[in-house]
């Protein structure tokens, strides 16, 4: 493992080089997400715990969105771990794609296992590439991301005021910048339409959080019951290779 | 909420969160890796990520209420329909919410 890592290589690795891109990309809105939650009423501490203890950013936002709108940490815990689901999916393809043997190789890739680690690693079409791309990508994220909350949750933490200066319309951007990437094709689109409107039918009638655990209940039955492409809503928030194709080098 | 009863939420989401990133890889995949899992998953990350943007621009307590955040999910959309980069997309939909407010709306 150690001569494949030799610096030299890495200049020319494909793996590397989508690693180190799509880490500058994600890294920084680590920032939104840290200032969102301590203006959600985290502290500084807590929000980066999330980023280095959760470390998937869709169950990060999930956490703080809850929280934000008054819901309760069961409801917030609940909704995280509902997001967290694709990233078990993640971790057994990935087991199967990069082999890790022993159980601490497990334990530390797992931690590293989000979207965008996965989609680095599925896009390149040699073991060695797609072990690279893997641990740069998800080692690269979390160094970033981790940085840069604290960075985001200092700046949220001076300002106090979730409305001062449209922070609170910077979640709902924030949370429609997740969910965009996903909407490929007319079938998601009304998922997400129809998961939408369970959410505004169902506010009015449970305590704050519970809209969204409804919501997540009916996609769930709604993913049970229909066909349609496996891998839908499993796209990367960033996606490390845009443009038309979507595998080999980059 | 006080911050010490939140602080058990958190260790407690953040352990379950790692627990299903783990069981990719502890878990056989033949046991399971089925497709309908896998669509379940994915289906529940768009229902979720749609419910959310509703409670966030929408949400006011238990009431429905358009104020200054359906202009930054507006403002959102146009910035994510030109290709923005997501931190973009976030910034715009901060200056709509804080420019409508500017404008009068609640």
């Amino acid at each position: 493992m150690s001569e494949s890592f030799a610096p030299v290589r890495l200049r020319t690795s494909p793996g590397f080089r989508v690693g180190i891109s799509i880490t500058a990309a994600v890294g920084i809105y680590g920032v939104s997400f840290g200032a969102l939650a301590t203006t959600s009423g985290l502290t500084v501490i807590q929000a980066c715990a999330l980023s280095l203890l959760m470390f998937t950013g869709g169950s990060q936002f999930a956490f703080i969105g809850v929280v934000a709108g008054g819901g309760t940490g069961a409801a917030a815990l609940a909704a995280a771990t509902l997001l967290g689901l694709r990233n078990g999916v993640y971790g057994m393809q990935l087991n199967v794609l990069l082999r890790p043997r022993s159980l601490l190789a497990k334990l530390g890739h797992a931690q590293i296992t989000i979207d965008e680690s996965t989609a680095t690693a599925s896009g390149q079409s040699s073991a060695r590439e797609q072990r690279i791309g893997f641990l740069t990508a998800g080692i690269g994220i979390f160094g970033a991301w981790n940085a840069f909350t604290l960075l985001g949750a200092l700046a949220g933490d001076a300002i106090g005021d979730p409305k001062a200066f449209g922070l609170d319309g910077a979640a709902v951007a924030a949370f429609l910048g997740l969910l965009w990437p996903r909407l490929k094709g007319r079938e998601p689109v009304v998922i997400a339409v129809v998961c939408g409107l369970v959410t505004a039918l169902a506010v009015p009638f449970l305590p704050p959080g519970l809209p969204i655990i409804v919501a997540a209940l009916v996609a769930g039955l709604i993913g049970w019951f229909s066909q349609g492409p496996r891998d839908e809503g499993l796209e990367p928030d960033v996606d490390p290779y845009p443009g038309p194709h979507t595998s080999g080098t980059a | 909420m006080g911050s010490w009863n939140l602080w058990v939420w958190i260790l407690g989401a953040a352990v379950l969160c790692y627990a299903l990133k783990l069981a990719g890889y502890l878990i056989p995949a033949e046991k399971l890796e089925s497709p309908r899992v896998t669509r379940v998953a994915g289906v529940i990350t768009i229902g979720l990520l749609a419910s959310l943007t509703v409670v966030n621009a929408f949400a006011d307590g238990q009431t429905l209420a358009v104020d200054a955040r359906l202009a930054a999910l507006l403002a959102g959309a146009i910035a994510l329909k030109l290709r923005a980069p997501y931190i973009v997309v976030v910034i715009v939909g901060a200056a709509a919410a804080a420019g409508a407010r500017l404008l009068g709306m609640a």
